[in-house]
């Protein structure tokens, strides 16, 4: 029974992080109509910024303390985002999509380096978040208590994000865009506006997930990559441009992940590749999405 | 005998009877127009006939074959082909590129990889002579979004005349061009099909033009048939003329 | 060379066989004044022309963006590396052969699960098979050595084995861009052929308006089936050329990345030109080369160029340079176009 809990326990906490990063990358699909490949970097940055910060400030302050880093480090990314959507992305909006895909690859190819020449090419390790909460027994290992908070956090995003988008006034004006672009323009609204902040919400919920990861694992080049591709998995399976999608998208792709490790580990990304492929089969625009 | 005719056929999208229990006769060899206000059902009953939608109900029949549940593709082969009210074209490729498709799709020449298209001289030579016939010749090497409205409008029609239907469909010929385009595109057309012995359906809305250049009319109002006559039996039908004025 | 074909209607054959005739003769005596170094570099470039040139046939003629083409490229060079390791070929023609087969294989079963999706829905599917392939060879390290992959050595061409011994490397270099070069004017003259054939010209069709292709009779999920297994073929045809010339794969070249370098090669050149994708895969072969051999950062080099590469050179060096070239003309001569009379 404990190593089944254990599992779940894993599962959630991979959902939580992959929610973070795909729900960005959805809402920014739904909003600009654009597959932005530079979004597993917009993660991967977010990782380096906060262990950086957490590098820099552990030690001096007590360590409850660097959890605040977090945040930092995921506003760092969104205000970098929101100053690369009107200058580089905003051009392509209305070309065809294989230029949209080709800049944003550029993007993520120099994001690369970028985090390379700032953050130096060894991995960043900052697990000093990790000791204030402890960790509890379970079949004989220690399972860190910091792993709830990252559920807890995935769980909020969730909660805020829905009450953003259908409860506020922004919210109104950000589905009214994504409905329709030049009718909500027509009405006066500031599509400009509109574009930049879900873009940088978009960054803020990647970097997010990069910044929570990071105490449990290290930043390393590359991380992009992955985070991308598994994401790409996750909204389109959810359905893309969907946030509820990109939720059960990512619970799905958790389990069946944490699963696959337990049980066929040879076949476990092959068999995800084959589960979005079949949704793209069986429902191009995925569980959730609008046809 | 008639070349086409449909049996009670419906199309309804939610509240809207688009077609509403529509009995349509095409004889063959003649060219009929199809006319209403807007909104009456007319695009709507050439698109379930030549299968851009599907019926809800009803049969359509050519050559006294039921062709209701045939592909767009199986239509062709049969022999229904259609142009379109806005101009769709192949815009990249030039307008000899545009009908000599239609020909090698006819000759189902379209699966030979190993050979170049331009080095057909049988195709070459009648897509030449299908450009010559709508007032194109010359104009072959033109891409096809680089031309003039009223040049598009033609070719759109010459690219659906390449297949050498049975029965042709023209939805609505010469909507948005100038009204002294209008006459020469529809004198253009009206030689061709009559030359060739086309059987037509045109779509229209011009009245004067549909009155010059048809041999029956039909009036569409409301999804359901309203009128079916001669020229001047139409324009003595006082439900027509209401109905025509009533909306302007 | 393409633009001429789409200005003027009907092709100069003679001028057309001219001007590929002076290239091909141009890269056969290029070994004749460059070092073994050059010539390698050069045959890698001819080799990205290769897959470029097949990939192009869905993009530009076709119109679908494939983001998983690597999965053609690795496949061939996977099953010449299996074929020469487990079967012990070492004849380059049947090492080809079983390359073109796999891919051809991989092509068809792939090309029927892609062939009813279109834009990015495509892409992404294309992107998730070739994904399927990379795990694959990522996690069964036992067939395929995993990320330490599998060495191919330098097999037969043609019967002449004896690539041993001192200048081994500068005589198996030499002959094996022969090799390839030979190829790539087959697969040039072959993909003309096809993209100026009937069925090239159906797909340009269903690139341009897929509901009047339809609407003429072309069956459309067919003809993007056949243009998908054709491009993956030719791409997993460089795969196969490639892997005896680097002598190792490892996953990374079925890996999603390498369908990115794909896709920036053939808009390197331009997409909407026959010529675009060769001159994308020289060059962007040169541009990869100096890039690594000049910085430790040539990501931000190569990011950087297909940035700007977007924003100001869309239709790519062989676009750019064919509508400068119209530009001039319009220029010298104001009364070249023909005057119609109304």
């Amino acid at each position: 029974m404990d190593i089944f809990i254990l599992q779940v326990l894993n599962a959630l906490f991979y959902a939580a992080i992959l929610f973070l990063i795909a729900s960005g990358l959805t809402l920014i699909y739904g909003v600009m109509q654009i597959v932005n490949m530079a979004h597993g970097s917009f993660f991967a940055l977010g990782a380096f910024v906060t262990a950086w910060l957490i590098g820099q400030l552990a030690g001096n302050v007590h360590p409850l303390l660097l959890l605040l880093a977090m945040p930092v480090g995921a506003f760092i990314v969104a205000v970098f985002g929101m100053a690369l959507e009107p200058t580089l992305l905003r051009p392509f909006y209305k070309r065809p999509e294989e230029y949209q895909l080709l800049l944003t690859f550029g993007i993520l190819l120099v994001l690369e380096d970028l985090m390379r020449v700032l953050f130096g090419g060894s991995p960043l390790a900052a697990d000093q978040p990790m000791a204030p909460f402890g960790s509890m027994p379970v079949m004989g290992l220690k399972y860190p208590n910091y792993n709830f908070l990252v559920i807890a956090v995935g769980i909020a995003a969730a909660i805020g994000l829905w009450a953003f988008v259908y409860r506020t006034r922004f919210g109104v004006m950000l589905r009214a865009t994504s409905q329709n672009m030049k009718m909500a323009s027509a009405l006066g609204l500031d599509v400009g506006r509109v574009y930049v902040l879900a873009f940088g919400i978009g960054c803020f919920l990647a970097g997010l997930g990069g910044a929570i990861v990071v105490p449990t694992q290290t930043a390393v080049l590359g991380m992009a990559l992955d985070a991308l591709i598994i994401a790409f998995v996750v909204v389109v399976v959810g359905g893309i441009g969907s946030l509820k999608g990109a939720l059960i998208g990512a619970v799905i792709v958790s389990f069946v992940r944490t699963a696959g490790v337990q049980f066929f580990p040879e076949i476990e990304l092959a068999v995800l590749y084959l589960i979005a492929a079949g949704v793209l089969l069986w429902r191009p625009t995925g569980l959730f999405g609008k046809a | 005998m008639s070349l086409l005719r449909t049996v009670n056929l419906k199309k309804h999208f939610g509240e809207t009877r688009a077609v509403d229990g529509v009995d349509f006769v095409v004889t063959e060899g003649e060219v009929l127009a199809l006319v209403g206000p807007n909104g009456a059902g007319k695009t709507s009953l050439v698109n379930l006939l030549s299968a851009y939608l599907t019926p809800d109900s009803g049969e359509i029949i050519f050559l006294d074959q039921d062709i209701t549940n045939m592909s767009v593709t199986g239509r062709i082969k049969a022999g229904i082909a259609r142009s379109f009210q806005i101009v769709n074209l192949f815009d990249d490729l030039t307008a000899f590129d545009n009908v000599a498709l239609s020909i090698f799709s006819r000759e189902n020449k379209t699966l030979k990889l190993m050979s170049l298209a331009d080095h057909d001289h049988e195709v070459n030579k009648e897509t030449d002579e299908v450009l010559e016939l709508f007032g194109l010749g010359g104009k072959g090497h033109i891409l096809a979004k680089e031309m003039a409205q009223g040049e598009r409008k033609l070719l759109d029609v010459a690219v659906a005349y390449a297949l050498r239907p049975k029965f042709l469909f023209l939805d609505e010929p010469t909507s948005g061009v100038s009204t002294r385009d209008k006459a020469q595109i529809m004198d253009t057309i009206s030689s061709v099909v009559r030359a060739g012995h086309i059987t037509a359906a045109v779509v229209e809305h011009d009245m004067d033009v549909v009155f010059k250049y048809s041999d029956r009319i039909v009036v569409m109002s409301d999804g359901k048939i309203l009128a079916d006559g001669s020229p001047d039996e139409i324009r003595a039908n006082k439900e027509v003329e209401t109905i025509f004025l009533g909306t302007g | 060379m393409a633009a001429m074909d789409k200005r003027q209607g009907r092709i100069r054959l003679p001028q057309v066989v001219g001007i590929a005739v002076v290239f091909a003769v141009g890269l056969a005596l290029f070994p004749q004044v460059a070092g073994t170094y050059q010539t390698m570099i050069l045959a890698y470039g001819l080799l990205f022309a290769i897959a470029g040139l097949g990939f192009n046939l869905l993009l530009g003629y076709t119109g679908l963006l494939s983001f998983g083409h690597s999965a053609f490229y690795g496949m061939g060079a996977y099953a010449v590396a299996f074929a020469a390791r487990d079967l012990g070929i070492t004849s380059m023609e049947l090492l080809l052969l079983c390359g073109l087969a796999a891919t051809a294989a991989i092509a068809v079963v792939f090309g029927l699960v892609c062939a009813g999706l279109t834009r990015i829905f495509f892409a992404i599917m294309c992107l998730a098979l070739s994904q399927v392939l990379w795990s694959l060879s990522y996690k069964f390290f036992w067939v395929t050595g995993g990320t330490d992959g599998i060495r191919v050595k330098w097999p037969s061409l043609l019967g002449i084995t004896e690539y041993s011994g001192g200048g081994a490397f500068q005589r198996f270099v030499h002959d094996y861009y022969y090799y390839v070069l030979v190829i790539f004017c087959i697969v040039v003259v072959g993909m003309w052929i096809i993209t100026h054939s009937p069925f090239g010209k159906a797909l340009q069709a269903i690139r341009d308006n897929e509901i009047r292709a339809e609407f003429l009779g072309v069956n459309i999920r067919k003809y993007r089936l056949i243009a998908y297994i054709v491009s993956g073929s030719v791409t997993g045809l460089a795969g196969a050329l490639w892997v005896p010339l680097a002598g190792l794969i490892t996953p990374d070249t079925l890996w999603w990345p390498f369908s990115g370098k794909l896709v920036f090669v053939t808009l390197l050149g331009g997409f909407r030109n026959f010529t675009g994708p060769i001159v994308g895969g020289v060059l962007y072969n040169y541009l990869e080369v100096y890039a690594i051999a000049s910085t430790e950062y040539w990501q931000v080099v190569l990011g950087g160029i297909l940035i700007v590469l977007v924003m100001v050179l869309p239709t790519g060096v062989v676009g750019g340079l064919s509508q400068l070239a119209a530009k001039l003309r319009t220029k010298e001569e104001p009364q070249r176009e023909p005057v119609t009379d109304g």
